[in-house]
């Protein structure tokens, strides 16, 4: 079923901003948000929830620690205890000192790759991919307001242009999408 | 919403839009390249390949060709490797301990540092490679199920610890660099007009698009590497520092040296991102975002690194004669006095003295001494490695085993083949990357741009709730 998305465009973030404030106040809703920069404050208003990928590179970060524990304590203790100048690793505590190091490394080395792959793959930003933003200007200067007509069933075409015409848009662009 | 207080000098000057931000970054990408920057790119490429062909020599010949003996095992390779990873200090700290302390002058030069950072720790790991003389066999630094029976890595090593802190702050630093680097990729593709740079940029921008849920996690994954980089870059030198502090020889044996190290790497670093992003303001016409407040901002950081290194030369000095030991008072007497004196002198000079002049205001506004001075800075600290590393080698337990050292000419060639590399990834940066964070810059247009900072509030008047 082909669908009429409305793409408003402002040349300002406040103005565009403000322009959502109104509208989610007049109960339209806002399907997406184009900004060459990130626009503090627009998240609420549009309805986007914050991330969880912090946790997600705690639960990375996590995993790092324990794997470096097991495996220095496999490697030194269990499977060849290193006699070093007369000191067996007998435990891996007796030890422990010396694999502080190594373990805060590869807690990092985990939690950041896979918060940057997780990042990555659910923006859906890989290699080769195509630009998905509607207008080429949207990496410039300009901030463009997606507005999908089958989210706002309470209002009819022309009603929502003529709300979105208020706010201090430049351009206004209708297409069709499948 | 976007205030700051007046006082605070302007981080972008003249009038700019967010377009003209845009503009300014790209048009040196997408204008052809002046013929200066192909006559220092093929100067740095020169230099380069002679290292690289210097380091297949050795690398048929053996470790030999280098002026190694065996008293003094360990000279300019070592030195060299802490060099560049402590040049490769400046650009995470800029990135992430200056995100986390909100400090938005950063955004004018962390991409540039962190690009130096990157190129300067590749630098560095090519010495410990080389080192191995055998470099096919580097896998065997990784802890790998191997045919030698159970014999692991070993994890009490520092020489082992380096490899791990080496590898990840590598590969964190370029990945933080990368994410920071897609919108600004996609902001030149969506420019591009070529049908090549087109695609090219198209790959490298992996389609970023904007939306505002995508900014959303941009702003938290980098927020979150950050947090994370900060303790990483104070490990990485720590760890580097542990290779000497671990040993048992008078004059490596020492307790400050991770403070001490990490603060010396920092103090070059920031020397290094001085030199390049001097040449590269004016070269690529970027006076408006990096200017005389962020050069001033940047050699404050220089004299109070410079001054923690100035005070532990002076402790190390103290602690040799206080300690006692015989040994230990030796080696410090032998590196200000003995046969080495004029590396020891360079260094106190470099290091000590010539931070300090930071302290007058007209002398740290003032680009020319500003390119100077980072330029001392950088020869004081190589001698400052090579006065730890050989000074305290060459004299021994031993004086029938005394030596010194003297530099080969591939030793000079790696060194120097390694600066031509360097310049010649900075160049190709320069040249096809965008060098200024410009989305980041658009952000803090409104508060610390001139003309809006300075302007009267009257785009904000209907603003009643702000």
């Amino acid at each position: 079923m082909a669908e009429k998305v409305m793409y408003a465009m402002y040349d300002d973030d406040d103005v565009l901003k403000d322009g959502a404030k109104k509208l989610v106040a007049k109960g339209v809703k806002i399907a997406e948000v184009f900004s060459p920069f990130p626009i503090h404050g627009i998240d609420p208003i549009i309805g986007i929830k914050n991330t969880r990928l912090g946790i997600m590179a705690f639960i990375y970060g996590i995993t790092g620690t324990m794997l470096a524990t097991y495996g220095m304590r496999f490697f030194m203790v269990e499977d060849w205890p290193m006699n070093i100048g007369g000191k067996p690793n007998f435990t891996y505590l007796d030890n422990i000192l010396a694999f502080i190091p190594i373990t805060f490394e590869f807690t990092v080395l985990c939690a950041a790759h896979g918060m940057a792959i997780t990042y990555l793959l659910r923006n859906k930003t890989l290699p080769g991919m195509p630009a998905q933003n509607p207008d080429p200007r949207t990496t410039d200067d300009k901030f463009v307001m997606e507005i999908r007509l089958s989210e706002n069933s309470d209002f009819s075409a022309e009603q929502l242009e003529g709300m979105i015409r208020e706010t201090g848009m430049i351009e206004l662009d209708q297409k069709d999408i499948k | 919403m976007h205030k700051e207080a007046a006082i605070r000098e302007p981080l972008i000057l003249g009038h700019k839009t967010y377009h003209d931000v845009t503009e300014d970054v790209c048009k040196p990408i997408e204008d052809k390249a002046p013929r200066m920057w192909y006559i220092l790119f093929g100067i740095a490429l020169i230099i380069g390949l002679y290292g690289v062909g210097s380091i297949l020599y050795l690398l048929g010949t053996g470790i030999g060709v280098w002026g190694l003996n065996k008293t003094i095992g360990w000279a300019w390779d070592i030195t060299n490797f802490v060099w560049w990873v402590g040049i490769g200090h400046a650009g995470t700290l800029i990135s992430a301990v200056l995100l986390l302390f909100r400090q938005k002058w950063r955004m004018a030069i962390n991409r540039s540092a962190e690009a130096m950072t990157i190129f300067a720790v590749f630098m560095a790991g090519l010495f410990p490679l080389i080192h191995m003389g055998r470099l096919w066999v580097g896998y065997w630094t990784l802890p790998l199920p191997n045919q030698f029976g159970s014999l692991w890595v070993n994890f009490n090593s520092p020489l082992l610890w380096d490899v791990f802190a080496i590898s990840t702050y590598l590969s964190v630093s370029l990945v933080f660099w990368y994410i920071g680097l897609i919108p600004d990729f996609a902001t030149i593709r969506d420019r591009a007009k070529k049908p090549l740079s087109k695609k090219m940029y198209s790959i490298l921008a992996f389609g970023w698009s904007g939306r505002a849920k995508h900014w959303n996690r941009f702003e938290l994954v980098s927020l979150v590497l950050a947090g994370l980089a900060t303790p990483l870059v104070f490990s990485v030198h720590s760890i580097v520092s542990f290779d000497f502090a671990t040993s048992v020889i008078p004059g490596w044996h020492t307790t400050i040296f991770p403070p001490y190290f990490v603060a010396g790497a920092v103090f070059s670093g920031f020397a290094m991102v001085q030199t390049l992003l001097l040449v590269m303001r004016k070269a690529m016409g970027l006076e408006a975002y990096i200017h005389t407040k962020h050069v001033e901002y940047m050699n404050i950081v220089i004299m109070v690194t410079g001054s923690i290194v100035g005070v532990a030369y002076l402790t190390e000095l103290f602690v040799s004669w206080y300690s006692g030991v015989e040994y230990e008072s030796y080696a410090f007497i032998n590196r200000f006095s003995g046969p080495y004196w004029w590396a020891y002198w360079s260094m106190m000079t470099c290091n000590v003295i010539s931070p300090q002049l930071m302290w007058f205001r007209p002398l740290r506004r003032s680009l020319l001494f500003t390119f100077i001075i980072s330029i001392v800075v950088n020869i004081g600290m190589w001698f400052e490695r090579y006065v730890i590393i050989v000074t305290s080698l060459h004299r021994d337990y031993l004086p029938s085993a005394w030596s010194m050292h003297y530099p080969s000419h591939i030793d000079i060639a790696i060194y120097v083949g390694t600066i031509g590399l360097f310049f010649t990834f900075f160049l190709l940066f320069a040249r096809y990357f965008p060098v200024l964070a410009l989305n980041e810059i658009k952000t803090i247009l409104k508060s610390s741009g001139e003309s809006y900072k300075n302007a009267p509030d009257h785009s904000h008047d209907n603003h009643s709730n702000h």
